[in-house]
């Protein structure tokens, strides 16, 4: 079925609705790379003019990949609410629009529609939104999750706390613990990128992590970002596994490529349920994932990258996570190349994720070879915080030394939450008040050093 | 203009950095210090300057007169990829794997055991720095070998090798490439080895040894590796993960690329 819309007296005619979603979609070095970017400008609004007009019941009754071919597909298709739908069957993708931003649009009345939404409904929608729609709109939905405290709760920005080391050196990291706690960071995890991929390390690692959250009753979580296989079997072998994380996609294809399959990740979440190791919640999921995953993988079936990235928010919601994060920016310039195209990526992958009911945070970063510096990341973390991120990152000095990638500092998020008026998740935040870290009265962190607080011997 | 000296390193009351025991455990920047809630001047310029010399490392083109100064008359042919400059080449990985139509034109078949390939990749200063002596340690390891005139390939990706050594008739092609700058590292060279490579020739048939640079993998060792790789690859007429799995765990390369969860394409 084609699609065709006239522009200055031209007509432009689009194949099928993944070419006219191409189409529209902003400008970015991946789809060009695909070969299914707009060809011209005017071309873009045209789609974006066509788009506007399809019905939403379209998407419900359209296979962009087909249901036989791929179990993302299916899983979409299987979960989706009927019933959530109904008061939108007959609206068109514009009036979609024109709905969220609406004051009718209540948080309410948005919890209640997510089921309602398809993946491709939302990526369809956030083509034709500016970025102050996205964030706009994304700051009125809130999704809360629990494990050892409370995400995503209104006027609360979390932090992951990444203390990665080259060699994971237990020390090292630990190091890097210390320091990010003394900025307040580790309320949504205190989660290490593993150098070496393995079982034995990953067990290593998530001892050292426990003991010190149990020494200072740290009311947070812990985890070593391993795949999901490692973390399956250090469950087995008695391991302290708070959170079961994996890299996902929105393609089945694309997750075989990342070693996955929804079964697995069934068995995962099963088998961290049954440690009932959450103390306020039962979320025990963390997922993170990116624009241009899918295509990297030759996995992307002729979709364009947002529209593709937001199915893996169906896959993630399937399995009720505590955390999901973009990775927006680390992927490379051939994917989003500067800047102004992770700006918007990180804006469109927390809009469609919330609309789908999703915890999103951010990884707001980019790599030596991107067209961004610090100033742009910046940009996103004050985008992100006013569009009510559930969580960021944050590295010491904003620099990745196990990855080689830069990110945002823990200077950067305390900045951040001071300016917006943020404060961490309710639990972490009376705990670092307890252990006399942040002075209620100025409201600021302290500026202390180790050897002047209790988490002095956090190293050993 | 006078020039003001940064404040050091210590906290407000002047007391001594206690943070120094534990930046011994650790790269990572930490114990920064904080004015108000951001980062302090020193910090912050510090952070700004090794950026700069990643990017700088990434954008400055391949000084190829230079390198043919220092090798000073051995010959070598000189070719490019079909991206047409740097902003193509990175925006388009597919065009760096590929030699332009007059550069593949000019390449000649012939009878040769190994092919080397000096290409910019990501990082020219690391090229311009480590390929030629690399190129020279493995001349004199290589007694007796058939090896083509060096080739150094501006705007390439790893994969430009294959089609490189299918033109010139090579059995083997050894790529010398400058990786992604870090801000601690902006001058690491990797090497790759490849047995019958041919233009779509996967990966996963390719060893690999990284970070070679003045603080990394010393030239000398990094030709030894090579050098033992490649008398593999000759007898096993083949490279990649069927030669890892049989090499002696000395001679494996140290864990060069790490499976990272949060590259998907690593």
């Amino acid at each position: 079925m084609g699609f065709q819309y006239s522009l200055g007296g031209e007509r432009y005619v689009f194949d099928d609705l993944k070419a006219l979603m191409a189409a529209a979609s902003p400008v970015r070095s991946g789809d060009e790379l695909a070969g299914l970017a707009a060809t011209s400008d005017a071309q873009r609004i045209a789609a974006r003019y066509a788009l506007a007009d399809v019905p939403l019941d379209l998407f419900v009754r359209t296979e962009l990949i087909p249901y036989e071919a791929d179990d993302v597909t299916r899983l979409i298709m299987d979960t989706h609410d009927r019933a959530a739908f109904v008061p939108f069957a007959s609206m068109t993708v514009g009036d979609l629009r024109d709905w969220l931003l609406s004051h009718e649009a209540t948080p309410v009345a948005l919890t209640a529609a997510a089921p309602g939404f398809t993946p491709e409904m939302a990526a369809a929608v956030s083509k034709i939104m500016r970025n102050q729609d996205l964030m706009s709109v994304a700051r009125k939905m809130r999704v809360v999750t629990r494990f050892r405290n409370t995400i995503g709760l209104e006027g609360c920005l979390a932090s992951r706390l990444q203390p990665n080391h080259p060699t994971d050196d237990l020390k090292g990291i630990a190091a890097s613990t210390l320091d990010g706690l003394l900025y307040g960071m580790g309320d949504a995890v205190i989660g290490i990128n593993p150098a070496t991929d393995s079982v034995a390390n990953g067990l290593a690692l998530l001892d050292m992590l426990d003991h010190a959250r149990r020494r200072y009753d740290i009311p947070t979580q812990t985890c070593v970002l391993t795949h999901v296989t490692n973390t399956l079997e250090i469950m087995n072998k008695g391991g302290a596994v708070d959170l079961v994380f994996q890299s996902i996609a929105g393609t089945q294809k694309a997750n075989e490529g990342f070693g996955v399959t929804l079964d697995i990740l069934k068995e995962a979440h099963e088998a961290a349920l049954s440690l009932k190791r959450g103390t306020v919640g039962d979320n025990v999921m963390y997922f993170e994932t990116g624009q241009g995953a899918a295509l990297s993988a030759e996995a992307h079936h002729g979709l364009d990258q947002q529209t593709v990235e937001a199915r893996a928010y169906a896959v993630a919601r399937a399995f009720r996570p505590l955390l999901v994060n973009t990775v927006v920016g680390f992927i490379g310039p051939e994917y989003l190349y500067d800047g102004k195209q992770i700006i918007r990526a990180g804006l469109e992958d927390h809009f469609c994720a919330k609309l789908l009911g999703v915890p999103m945070g951010c990884d707001a970063c980019y790599t030596n070879h991107a067209e961004a510096d610090q100033d742009d990341m910046d940009n996103l973390m004050v985008l992100l915080g006013a569009a009510g991120i559930t969580f960021l990152i944050g590295v010491p000095g904003a620099d990745d030394i196990m990855l080689n990638y830069q990110s945002l500092s823990f200077h950067d998020i305390l900045t951040l939450r001071s300016m917006l008026n943020l404060r961490p998740a309710p639990e972490f935040a009376g705990w670092l008040e307890q252990m006399g870290l942040f002075d209620a009265q100025s409201g600021r962190m302290r500026e202390l050093a180790p050897h002047q607080t209790r988490l002095a011997q956090l190293v050993g | 203009m006078t020039k003001k000296p940064l404040p050091p390193s210590k906290n407000r009351d002047g007391a001594p950095d206690v943070w120094q025991d534990l930046r011994s455990l650790t790269r990572a920047r930490i114990g920064l210090g904080r004015s108000g809630n951001a980062q302090r001047t020193t910090d912050v310029l510090t952070f700004q300057a090794a950026h700069a010399q990643a990017r700088d490392a990434v954008h400055t083109p391949l000084d190829v007169q230079a390198m043919l100064e220092e090798l000073n008359g051995i010959s070598c042919l000189c070719v490019r990829s079909r991206a047409a400059d740097r902003s193509t080449y990175l925006r388009r990985p597919d065009l760096g794997r590929r030699l332009a139509s007059e550069s593949l034109a000019f390449l000649q078949k012939g009878e040769w055991d190994v092919v080397f390939v000096a290409a910019d990749g990501l990082s020219s200063i690391a090229t311009q720095k480590g390929a030629i002596p690399l190129f020279r340690a493995m001349q004199a390891r290589l007694k007796g070998w058939r090896i083509a005139p060096l080739v150094i390939a501006t705007q390439g990706r790893v994969a430009l090798g294959d089609e490189i050594a299918s033109a010139l008739g090579a059995r083997m092609v050894v790529m010398m490439i400058g990786e992604r700058p870090g801000l601690s590292v902006a001058d690491s060279m990797g090497v790759y080895l490849t047995y019958a490579p041919y233009v779509g020739c996967p990966d996963s048939a390719r060893n690999c040894l990284s970070n070679i640079h003045q603080h990394g993998l010393p030239t000398t060792v990094a030709a030894d590796k090579l050098a033992w790789l490649m008398q593999q690859a000759m007898q096993l007429k083949l490279t990649g993960v069927g030669l890892k799995d049989a090499a002696p765990d000395s001679t494996l390369p140290e864990n060069p690329s790490p499976l990272i969860e949060k590259d998907p394409h690593a």
